[in-house]
């Protein structure tokens, strides 16, 4: 068995390698530590039940089907009340319900949206409180 | 043991049958009991409408009040440059307000003075006819609601309208607005926007922003009851609509 | 048969190099944001107008198609594949003109998530895309069939049938996107995809004429003289039908005396209140015409290879000005409250627009190349 351009091909080959391992040896073979997430702002303190919307595994895994559909109820059908599965009733709004109780967005969001890679297109118009001056 | 096709097909079926369980079971399991609801506070109408009475309006300053009120309450940007501003209501002159009307012999009272002007929120909106995504549509209540998630910016609803009531964000509006209302988005670069009729706040139970400034001289309610003080107005004065030839049944109606 | 683009002179080598030193010039332009001359008055200019020209342009293989396919008019057989391959470059240029123009470029696919069957935009993008996709298909399976020196397979006969009408249908759409606007008076009229079909008509086919005229010079390849002629008097009657459409509109509009209709043309040949910025382009656009129609319908002159580049070149670019510009900014003048507010692309968006003409350019030279090399090579 003959195999022609052998020195190409494995020339070829070594680049491949180096540049798909690219990530592993950037790094110097360390592992990023997963973020740290800092839930206290005043305004969950003041809360008499440390609660979201919803429970914590739930949003961690589904806050943003909950976004968008809490979209597609107040800019298409006009509605703007959501019942949560504890029965209470929240005002389907990012900026002033959400970020109401999170307010510290950049120790909060950011932390996890950055490490994951995510940027979310949410903040380009929905207003950030502290974010007060154009 | 000899695998014929036929058993092949069978455990093929049975796995699939196995691996569409969990799905299904998580699916029909349910889990939350939340459910979406108006407020129950939300103010209703079969069609909403607004009849502006000019007579009402007595100077500049009240024209002004009225849409700084609706452009601070929305973060509406303020551009600058005329031919890319952005507004959601402002003013014209006659002439410019009723253009197929006005004729060399309108009394001067009228050809000087200012008029309100705003997205009509036609009836039969030739903007909502021409979206190619239905990022603008009109809701059962009469009102032609803007969703900035889904334009894409062509801006074929800004040439169809005939009223030259959408503006489009030609630059990122965020540094001209002088002071951010947060209860409120404002937008990005490349949507087109225009009056909602305060949308947000009948879903709260209050009137727009502009109708609360103006002091009366902005009427605003349902179309269809006539016990309201907009149909007890239309149905007892001369009102006109801007281009009403055209057949886009516009629902702002002037009290000259 | 790819291959046959790959290869070639210097000077080959040199006109890909400098297209793309444009294209990347227009590239550049477009992500550096800078300002555009479009307003809230005129939020269309010269990108769209640039969009509409070139469905016009790609519509207009039908004029070659036609003949060849529906009635055997075997001495179109050499041009036909140039004529396809125009027409798959011409609906890609659309394409980049509508995207290079749209506010939120990212959220193009809303346009297949969230369909609107009552908008216009909706039939015309998927008529558009369908088109390319028929000529793609259509131009690679008959020219690959003539690479392997065999007739076309009989599959493809269909969807050449198919082609046709639908070629009318892309630019009658694109007429529609325009002619049942209430509020634009210079589009509110029946006759637009008259006008527009005329117009793509002579200025496809003339354009047509100039690229084989050029590969007969620089690649020795003829298409023949018949072709060349029969679709020379194809230009003639469709310019003619362009101009005389023209006619009837400026009969409407003066003869009712509507200031609404009159205004528009008066506003575009003669400016308004100091507001003229359009005047050159439409007059330059009036005597192109003059130009192009006295060399076309002159026998003597349209028989002349070199006249006739001559009278196609003014047709194309007389069409280019008038529909591709002052059709679409003249539409905005005046704005809805009878204002006016004038347009003149800025830098940037000339950049933009000269970019996606090189991007053409590219892919039509390789193409052309690609299709002349099958075809030397057969004969």
């Amino acid at each position: 068995m003959r195999i022609y351009d052998a020195g190409k091909i494995f020339t070829g080959l070594a680049i491949f390698i180096v540049l798909i391992c690219a990530p592993f040896w950037l790094s110097g073979g360390k592992s990023s530590s997963p973020p740290e997430i800092k839930i206290e702002t005043p305004a969950i303190q003041k809360l008499s039940e440390r609660r979201c919307i919803e429970a914590t595994a739930y949003m961690k895994a589904r806050h943003m089907e909950l976004l968008d559909t809490w979209r597609q109820a107040v800019v298409r059908e006009g509605e703007s009340v959501y019942v949560g599965s504890d029965g209470k009733k929240y005002r389907m709004s990012l900026s002033s319900t959400c970020l109401h109780c999170h307010s510290n967005k950049d120790q909060f969001c950011d932390r996890c949206h950055h490490f994951e890679g995510v940027e979310p297109a949410c903040w380009s118009c929905h207003v950030v409180p502290g974010e007060l001056k154009g | 043991m000899k695998s014929t096709r036929r058993t092949f097909l069978k455990v093929a079926g049975v796995s699939l049958l196995g691996i569409g369980a969990k799905p299904l079971l998580d699916a029909l399991a349910g889990g939350e009991e939340t459910k979406i609801i108006q407020a129950p506070e939300a103010l209703k109408a079969k069609r909403w409408a607004m009849v502006v009475d000019m007579s009402k309006f007595k100077s500049d300053a009240d024209l002004k009040r009225v849409i700084a009120s609706c452009h601070r309450a929305h973060n509406v940007p303020d551009i600058g440059d005329p031919k890319k501003e952005v507004k959601w209501i402002w003013t014209e002159m006659y002439e410019h307000t009723f253009p197929g009307q006005h004729h060399a012999y309108t009394p001067e009272t009228i050809k000087n003075r200012l008029f309100l002007v705003l997205c009509n929120h036609c009836d039969n909106p030739p903007c909502v006819r021409v979206c190619p995504t239905k990022a603008t549509f009109r809701r059962d209540d009469g009102i032609v609601v803007m969703d900035m998630h889904r334009c894409i910016g062509c801006r074929f609803c800004m040439v169809a309208c005939p009223f030259g009531a959408r503006s489009f964000n030609w630059k990122d509006p965020r540094p001209f607005i002088r002071e951010i209302n947060p209860d409120f988005p404002t937008r990005t670069k490349g949507v087109v926007e225009k009056c909602n009729f305060c949308e947000e706040r009948l879903a709260r139970g209050l009137l727009p922003a502009c109708v609360e400034a103006s002091d009366g001289a902005l009427i605003f309610g349902d179309l269809e009851d006539p016990k309201s003080e907009v149909g007890k107005i239309l149905s007892s004065h001369y009102t006109l609509r801007r281009k009403n030839e055209l057949g886009t049944k516009p629902c702002v109606f002037y009290i000259i | 048969m790819l291959e046959k683009g790959l290869s070639g002179s210097k000077w080959y080598w040199g006109w890909m190099g400098l297209l793309v030193a444009i294209m990347a010039i227009g590239l550049t332009s477009y992500f550096r944001e800078t300002e555009v001359a479009l307003s809230n008055d005129v939020p269309w200019g010269i990108l769209i107008g640039q969009y509409v020209f070139f469905v016009g342009v790609a519509a207009s293989a039908v004029m070659v198609l036609l003949p060849y396919y529906l009635h055997n008019y075997k001495a179109f057989g050499r041009m036909t594949i140039f004529g396809e391959l125009l027409a798959v470059v011409a609906v890609m240029m659309t394409g980049l003109f509508i995207l290079a123009d749209m506010g939120q470029p990212k959220r193009f696919f809303n346009l297949f998530f969230h369909p609107s069957p009552s908008s216009v935009l909706f039939w015309t993008s998927s008529a558009l895309t369908i088109y390319m996709l028929l000529n793609i298909l259509i131009g690679w399976t008959v020219l690959g069939a003539e690479h392997k020196t065999v007739p076309p397979p009989a599959w493809i006969k269909p969807f050449i049938y198919i082609s046709i009408p639908w070629a009318f249908s892309i630019h009658t759409t694109t007429a529609f996107v325009f002619a049942g606007l209430a509020g634009k008076p210079l589009w509110l009229t029946a006759l637009m995809a008259a006008r527009f079909l005329a117009s793509a008509f002579a200025s496809g086919p003339a354009l047509l004429i100039i690229l084989c005229l050029i590969i007969k010079r620089l690649a020795r390849f003829d298409v023949g003289r018949e072709a060349l002629q029969t679709l020379a008097k194809i230009v003639t009657y469709a310019m003619i039908a362009s101009v005389f459409f023209f006619g009837l509109e400026l009969f409407t509009a003066f003869y009712s005396q509507i200031p609404t209709h009159m205004f528009p043309f008066r506003y575009l040949f003669f400016g308004y209140e100091g507001y003229g910025k359009l005047a050159l382009v439409m007059w330059a656009s009036y005597l192109l015409a003059v130009l192009a129609l006295n060399l076309l319908i002159i026998p003597r002159t349209r028989q002349m290879e070199d006249t006739l580049m001559v009278g196609c070149v003014a047709t194309f670019i007389s069409i280019l000005l008038e529909k591709g510009f002052g059709l679409v900014v003249g539409g905005f003048v005046p704005n809805p409250f009878e204002k006016v507010t004038e347009y003149w692309p800025t830098l940037s968006e000339m950049l933009i627009n000269v970019g996606i003409w090189a991007l053409g350019a590219l892919l039509l030279t390789f193409l052309y190349k690609i299709a002349v090399g099958v075809k030397v090579e057969v004969e």
